[in-house]
This record gives structure tokens, sequence and C-alpha cells, in this order.
């Protein structure tokens, strides 16, 4: 079995798998329960400053999104920061510490926006024994209306001030939250860069409404016949979390800063995903409120199986991979032609290929009287919607064309020399070929 | 195909080449890893889960599901296989039924629950497949473990014990190993040799040595082996079987079910197996059904299972007895026999109907002939061949914990145990808790 042992920030794991800030964190009964269930380690509900706690609302908290055989894909949240009093939280953290050396405790801070505030939450934090902490300058809702959560995320000059604050006054690591609701993630990454933050950490959840209920006229959660916009999480924010990640680690400006990866992490491959990508370690919230504590023991499983099958043999090793093979658009292959291709042996006949491409595509799958299907490689772009709407896996394949064949499309020959659109005829500002 | 379904008396050859392999092939054949997907997403992942309260070896099973849910069927394997070496097998043979998926919260709510059972044999298959054998020997204890019985109580805690670094030896009465998994299970549920491959693919544990041919009150005493061996582990099944205590018992082709199925098993060739025309099988429970269904198989053309209690007596589960009526099976319920007749060999069967009253089961008067040209016994087996000194609960040894028995060094479990269902997977998890408790034994020493 391969060792998941992860170092991240100088910050010691059994396994890359921390829970996410977030109501799984938010008491030492939870916790606890969460290392004996094999956590590696976890981010501490975020605390707030000294003094009466925030209150939550007393109604529904959640609304959700599912998929057939209600699956939930999404959930969106219009919870506050720990609604529980500075001091216990600080007590029951250096107390689980204590229990556990070996796992990774993390306080997640948000207080507002003044010096002052920091310097004194900071010490006390420190107190607890905690390994680092984690900003929290991502929470779209409710803090941000206070000035605090993703109202600092949003403002690349605040997240540097209070970065700088933080290294200032506590001197083990600093982690970055970063918020999701904002057009490029690479200036509040820079920012946090630039402040001086050993890590960010990405992403938290994306401002959202879920649903409408059409009887009463109120967005869901509802509370009392009405909603405020809430926080998007789960399997249906993945895709946007994994782009961000690789944009902060091949950002030249940020690349090598050290990332946690966050948002939608529900089993060993969207882990896998998050590692090869280019972060150093994964948090988790909603795979574990969905299916409880010991879904970890799938991802470590998972991961260490498929790190044997691969050879690797630490989790460094596959930080990263796939980071050099993203890219811009401008310098994808212009000259790798594909043509999908339709396996009659494992056609089913349901025609979902036919409706996409001839009613919102290309004109490229022929249907004959007896249903069968076939692609006209004289109309095939390779553009990919057959394969993915086609209900059967690897039925529908694309096929690059080889060196030397002729593009029924195009009639030109396909030519495997690489070249994309900087240096193409039709764009007027190309350069020439190198 | 020298006969047909209609030629008189017990003879072979009734159906073509074809139809034996058709008749005998894997009847739950292995899901392709598209069905898997489909069936394991139907698992909810539920929190202390029903389903594996209800698996004698406490599998993880919501945990196995989701490791195939996520591509992983080796790592599912691992799983499964971490409680129950024999996985693989009970995958197949399991009644799922009664078990895992009666507990299932969709059969509860649907009437359709997930497929455990074949769940479990798609990532045990695949792992078997890719002959990756995923547990180490630890490091050796010095010490030795005798193991009487090689079927699955036996080699279950062989395993377990070899894990742990002890040597074993495992003696078998038999020509090979494996049990009623090799000599009792019906065909179509372990088709492909499976029995001697999961014990071949078990032995890569490394330290256990399996002696066939040699049986406890034969060449081996239980004073000798106690004496030679730092601890001793009964599994010896139950060798014996009931008599039926009918007039006429003894004529030609009235034979022990069991017997009847061993043979099945270890013909090479179905074909030369002989059946009757009129076949006849008495009992209720799992022998019975398989001996009906594979009769029927071969080509009989009446096949029909008599039980003298009511059908929800009958331990074969609904299921079974579904089966058996889906391949043509008669069953008759509430008759027993009375006497068999026939001039050397069987031809008739006489049963009464039966009456469950205050005082048991009495015949009633009423009365019926079945046409009958082989008869198969299948009232249940018993313990035989125990050795003298051990204390006895009704007809199977004693055990108190796990699996000790009244003789200090010495454990039991499986079938000849007192407690439990006589089940594959009952004798999986008594062998592998005895084997915990002989290490926690020789150890704490
Ligand atoms: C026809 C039939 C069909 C069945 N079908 C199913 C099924 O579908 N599903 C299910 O769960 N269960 C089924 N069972 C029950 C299941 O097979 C048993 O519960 C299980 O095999 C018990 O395992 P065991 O290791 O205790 O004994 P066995 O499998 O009986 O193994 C005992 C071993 O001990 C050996 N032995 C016996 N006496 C001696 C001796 N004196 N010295 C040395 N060795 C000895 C025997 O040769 C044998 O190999 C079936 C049983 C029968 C008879
Ligand atoms: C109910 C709820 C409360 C949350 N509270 C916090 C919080 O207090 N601090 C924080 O940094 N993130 C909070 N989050 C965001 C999560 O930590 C995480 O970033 C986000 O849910 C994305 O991960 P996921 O897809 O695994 O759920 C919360 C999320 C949920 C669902
Ligand atoms: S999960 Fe259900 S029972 Fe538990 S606090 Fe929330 S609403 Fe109440």
């Amino acid at each position: 079995m391969a060792d998941l042992t992860t170092d991240f920030v100088g910050i010691k794991s059994p396994n890359p798998f921390w829970l996410a800030s977030a109501p799984p964190t938010d008491k030492e009964y939870n916790v606890r329960r969460a290392f004996e269930a094999g956590w590696g380690g976890v981010v501490w509900k975020t605390l707030g400053a000294e003094g009466p706690p925030v209150v939550n609302v007393n109604g529904p908290r959640y609304g959700a999104i599912y998929g057939a055989d209600r699956r939930l894909l999404g959930l969106n949240n219009i919870e506050l920061i720990t609604d529980r009093p500075l001091e216990v939280n600080l007590e029951e953290m250096a107390n689980v510490k204590a229990d556990y050396p070996d796992r990774a405790l993390i306080a997640s801070i948000m207080v507002p926006c003044e010096e002052k505030e920091w310097k004194a939450i900071l010490p006390r934090v420190a107190e607890t024994g905690c390994d680092g902490i984690e900003l929290n300058f991502g929470c779209p809702h409710g803090m941000s209306e206070r000035g605090m959560g993703s109202a600092v995320g949003q403002v690349p000059e605040y997240i540097e001030m209070v970065t700088r604050w933080c290294k200032q006054y506590y001197d083990r690591p600093v982690i970055v939250k970063l918020t999701p609701n904002i057009t490029d993630i690479r200036y509040p990454a820079r920012a946090a860069h630039n402040g001086g933050a050993d890590a960010v950490s990405l992403i938290n959840t994306v401002s959202s409404i879920t649903s409408v209920n059409l009887d009463t006229m109120s967005p869901e959660p509802s509370i009392d016949g009405q909603g405020s916009h809430g926080g998007y999480c789960g399997p249906a924010v993945k895709p946007i979390a994994l782009n961000m990640v690789a944009e902060i680690a091949r950002d030249p400006e940020t690349r090598g800063l050290p990332i946690s990866g966050i948002g939608g992490v529900t089993t060993w491959r969207d882990a896998a995903e998050f590692l090869a990508l280019g972060a150093g370690n994964v948090q988790v919230c909603t795979a574990a409120m969905t299916y409880g504590f010991r879904v970890v023991q799938e991802m470590a499983s998972g991961l260490s199986q498929w790190m044997d099958e691969k050879g690797i043999t630490s989790v460094d090793e596959v930080v990263g991979r796939a980071t050099p093979n993203v890219t811009d658009w401008q310098f994808l292959n212009l000259n790798y032609i594909a043509k999908a291709k339709i396996n009659e042996d494992l056609c089913i006949k349901c025609g979902r290929c036919y409706a996409a491409c001839e009613d919102t595509s290309h004109q490229a799958i022929a249907m004959s009287e007896d249903r069968t299907f076939s692609v006209i490689d004289e109309e095939c772009v390779a553009c990919n919607l057959c394969v993915n709407v086609c209900p059967v896996e690897e039925c529908i394949t694309m096929e690059k064309m080889p060196n030397g064949a002729t593009d029924p499309r195009t009639g030109k020959v396909v030519d495997d020399t690489y070249s994309n659109w900087t240096s193409h005829p039709n764009n007027p500002a190309a350069t020439a070929a190198e | 195909m020298a006969n047909s379904r209609l030629t008189p008396g017990v003879v072979a050859q009734r159906l073509g080449d074809q139809d034996y392999s058709r008749n005998f092939a894997d009847k739950d054949p292995l899901l392709d890893t598209h069905e898997a997907a489909v069936a394991a997403d139907r698992c909810y992942f539920c929190h202390d889960a029903p389903c594996v309260t209800a698996c004698p070896t406490d599998i993880d099973i919501p945990m196995f599901i989701r490791e195939i849910q996520t591509g992983n069927p080796q790592a599912a394997a691992r799983t499964i296989l971490e409680q129950n070496i024999l996985g693989g097998m009970c995958a197949r043979v399991c009644p799922t039924e009664q078990l895992c998926e009666e507990k299932c919260v969709r059969e509860v709510a649907e009437g359709k629950p997930v497929e455990i059972g074949r769940l479990q044999r798609y990532a045990t298959d695949t792992l078997m497949s890719a002959d990756v054998h995923p547990f180490t020997r630890g490091a050796a204890t010095g010490k030795k473990v005798a193991v009487v019985g090689a079927g699955p109580a036996g080699l279950s805690a062989a395993h377990r014990l070899a894990m742990k670094g002890h040597d074993v030896v495992i003696f078998d009465a038999r020509e090979k190993p494996g049990g009623l998994n090799e000599y009792g299970i019906a065909t179509y549920k372990t088709a492909d040799n499976f029995a001697q491959r999961e014990v071949d693919w078990l032995m890569q544990i490394g330290g256990i040595t399996i002696e066939t041919g040699k049986a406890l009150g034969g060449d081996l005493t239980l004073d000798g082996l106690r004496g030679d061996y730092d601890a001793v582990f009964l599994a010896i099944g139950l060798a014996g079987v009931n008599a039926l205590r009918a007039e006429g018992e003894e004529k030609t082709h009235v034979t022990d079910a069991v017997d009847f199925i061993a043979a099945l098993r270890q013909a090479g060739d179905f074909g030369s197996v002989p059946v009757g025309r009129d076949v006849v099988v008495i009992g209720g429970g799992m022998t019975a059904v398989d001996a009906a269904v594979q009769s029927k198989l071969l080509g009989a053309e009446h096949v029909t299972m008599v039980y003298r209690r009511g059908r929800d007596a009958m331990s074969a589960s609904e299921y079974e007895q579904d089966h058996a009526a889906s391949k043509g099976v008669r069953i008759i319920t509430g008759a027993a026999p009375l006497r068999l007749h026939g001039n050397g060999a069987v031809a008739e069967i006489e049963f009464a109907y039966t009456e469950a009253g205050p005082d048991g089961l009495t015949l009633t008067d009423n009365t019926f002939r079945l046409k009958a040209d082989q008869v198969f016994k299948a009232i249940g087996q018993t313990l035989d061949g125990v050795p003298a000194g051990l204390e006895l609960t009704g007809r199977k040894i004693s055990v108190t914990g796990a699996g000790r028995t009244s003789l200090t060094g010495v454990w039991a479990g499986g079938d000849c145990a007192a407690g439990g269902d006589d089940l594959t997977v009952t004798a999986v998890a008594e062998g592998r808790d005895a084997a915990e408790d002989i290490h926690a034994t020789l150890m704490g020493g």
C-alpha cells in the first residue's frame, strides 16, 4: 500500500484528506470522531472575534440539487461562522490537538478587517497548539454583508494587508482561503502570495440560489417565505474549483505557492485530480455531510490503490503532474484531427447522438432504416457532443486521424507537426510559424 | 445422446452436449463494468447498515460498494476479503435473499435490494483474475496448528492463522480440499472449477500445508494431534446422513442426495452421470433443491420434491424454491414417505399426508403413490466420527465463545459445531473467529 503521508507547508498528516472548515469541524465531539474514522486533518469551523457569537437562522440552512435517484449533487447553505463562544472552541481545539498530535489541526479565522482584531485573536489561537491558521476570506453570505468573508476576499488589497498582519503576529503557517465569487482567481491568489501567505486554499462556496418554490414563490431554503443567496458546494462545484486551482498553479506569479484543494471532493479520484492539478492536499465538506465521516476510508484506499497501480510511492509525486498540460486555448494543437467513431456492437440504438448532432451540431451522424447510427466523416468536427450524450461508456470514441491521411471534411492532408492559433493564417495577429 | 428424457430407468446421456453445457453454466454470470456501476450506484452508503449486521462475516458492504462506485474493484475486494477470505465463494452461494439483501433498505422500501452478492463477486473475481493476493504473512511465531477439515471453516481458520505467522497443517479425509465447496454446492453456482481455484488462491498466503486422504479416526487421533500441535481446530462438517426409516429404503437407486451431488461435481463429463426418468427427492432443504434441480438439468423427465411439513418450514429459501419450480421441479409439501415399492430397483414410492398437531407431526390415512425409478434422500446431514471426550450439544460439538470445545487446546467451528446456521458464510465466520481466539491464546501465554 502506497504511503499517503503528507507534508503540507510543514504540517504533517497521515493522509492528504482534511475536513474543510464547516459544521463537521464545529466541535470537539465531531473532530474526535472524524480522526477516529481516519481523517488526516481538520480545519476547525471558522472562529469569530471575542464577544457574543453570531446567531444562525432557526429554519433550514441548506438547499440541495439532486441527480437521478436523488443522489445529492450540489448543496447550498446560509450558515454563518461558528455560533459557539470563542473560549469554548479554543479549549476544545487544545484538547483535541493534545490527544491527536499526528493529525493536522488548523484554526480558521474571520474577524473584522482591523489590525487590532487580528492582533488580539492570533496569540489565543496559537496557545491551542494548532498547526496553522486559515483566513476565511470566502464566505459569500451573511458575513460578507458585515464586511468580512468574501467582502474581503473580493478585494486583493485587503487580502494582502490582512495576510501581512497574520504573518506578523503569528509564527506558524498561514493559509489564505479564497472565494470563487470573483472574475479572475489569480488576483486574490497573488495578493495572498504578496502578503506572505504560506499557502492558499480554495474554493469556498459559490453564491447561489438552489431553487424557487413555485407555490410559495420563495427561494429555497426558505425561512418564513423568504430566502437569501447561499453558498454552493458539493460535486457540482468541482469543475469550477479544479480550474481555479490550475490557474493559480500555472500562474508565473504564484507558481510554487502551495494549494489546498477544496470543492466537491467526494471520492479518491476527485482528490487525485486536485493533486494532479497542483494541490498539495484536499479539504472535504459536502461528501462528509452527505455520507458521514467513513467516506475518508474509500478515499484513502482508492488513492493508495491507484498509486500502487501507477508505481507512485508518495503523494508528493502526484502533486502537479497534470499542471504542465494545462495551457491557454491559443496553444492547443490545431493539427490534431479526430473523428467520432460509433461501435455498432456496443450501440443500443437510442439515437441520442443523432438528435444531438442533427439538431444542435454538425449533422454528422447518419441513421439508417434499421436504426444503425454511423458517423459521416465529411461533416464530423470531432466536437465530442455525441460521446458526452451517449449513455453507453466507450460506445462512441474519438479517433485521431493518422499522419498523411486526408480529412474528408476539409480535404486537407493530416500533418502531425504541432501548429496553433498563434501562427494560423486566419489570425490577424499571427506570428510566423516556428 | 444415446438416450432421451423418456428412456426408462437410471441412465446416462439423456441430453446432448450443448444442453449439458447450457444447463450447468454459471447461473448468475459476472457483471460487466457498466452493469456493476449501475448496480453499485443504487447503494445509499447507509449508516450502521442493516446489510452488514445481516452478514455473518460482517463485511463492510457499503464501503466495498462505494469502492466499486469509484472504479476501484480491487480495493473493494480487499475490504471484502479482510472479513471473509472466501468472499468469492460466498458471493456465489450465500442465500443473500435471507441475509444481506433481505435487510437492504431498498428491499424494504422497493422490494428490490442492491445486488450485493453479484457486486461482491464482481469485486472478488476482478482481484482473483488479476492474480493478486492482498495479504501477507506476519512474522513467524514458531507455533503449529492442526486444522481438521478443509471446508470453508477449516480454510478460513487456516488463512487467518497463517496471516498471524503460525504454521498450519490442514488434514482432510477426502481427495481434494474445499469441503462442500468442492463436493456439495450446486454446479451452476460454482462453475469453472472455482472451488479449487479459490483454494489455490487462498494458499498464496504461505505457511499452510494441506494433507488430503488423512482422516481423524483413521490415520489421525485427537490425542496425537494435541500432542504434536499447539492447538487443534476441528472443522469436519457433517459427514453422516440421516436415514429415511421407511420400508424398502435398501432398494436399488435409493441413495443419499449428497453422494449424487458429490459424484456430479466430480464428473468431468455431465453426460456420464446417470439419472432416472422419474426422480423423487425427499427433503426440504438446500440439498434437496440442489439434487432435484440438477436431476432435471441432467435430463430427468419428472422430478418431484416431497417435504413432510408445510412450505414455510422448508429450510430452502423462497428464492431457492422458485428456482426449483422454474426448472420444472414439482414441490409437494405435507407428505412423508411410508414405503418404497419395486422388484429389486425402486419403481414407486408411497406417501402419507401429514398433519401438524399438538404432539408434532402425524401421518394421516390419506396416501398417494409417485412413480420413481430413482429416489434421493435429503433429510439432513449429521455429525459423524467425532472423537471421544468432546462434549456435545444436541448432535453437534459444544462450543463456548469463539469455538472453544470442552477440551483445552481444541477449537471447533463450521457445521460440526453447535450454534449458527449451516451455511458456507457461517463456517467462514466461525473459522476466522476461532483463529483469532487461538492466536490470542497461543500468544497470550
Ligand atoms: C448439497 C449442499 C448444498 C449446499 N448449498 C449451500 C449453498 O448454496 N449456500 C450455502 O451457504 N451453504 C450451502 N450448503 C451448506 C454449506 O456447504 C456448509 O454449511 C459448509 O460447507 C460448512 O462448512 P464446514 O467447513 O463446516 O464443513 P464442510 O464443507 O462439510 O467441510 C468439512 C471437511 O471435513 C472433512 N472431514 C470430515 N470428517 C473428517 C475426518 N474425520 N477427518 C478428516 N477430515 C474430515 C470433509 O472431507 C470436508 O472436506 C450446502 C450444503 C449441501 C450439503
Ligand atoms: C454548511 C456549511 C458551512 C460552511 N462554513 C464554513 C466556514 O465557517 N468557514 C469556511 O471557511 N468555509 C465554510 N464552508 C465552506 C467549506 O469549508 C468548503 O469550502 C466548501 O463547502 C466546498 O467544499 P465541498 O464541496 O467539499 O463542500 C461551509 C460549507 C458548508 C456546506
Ligand atoms: S439534521 Fe435534521 S435532526 Fe439534525 S439538526 Fe438538522 S434538521 Fe435537526
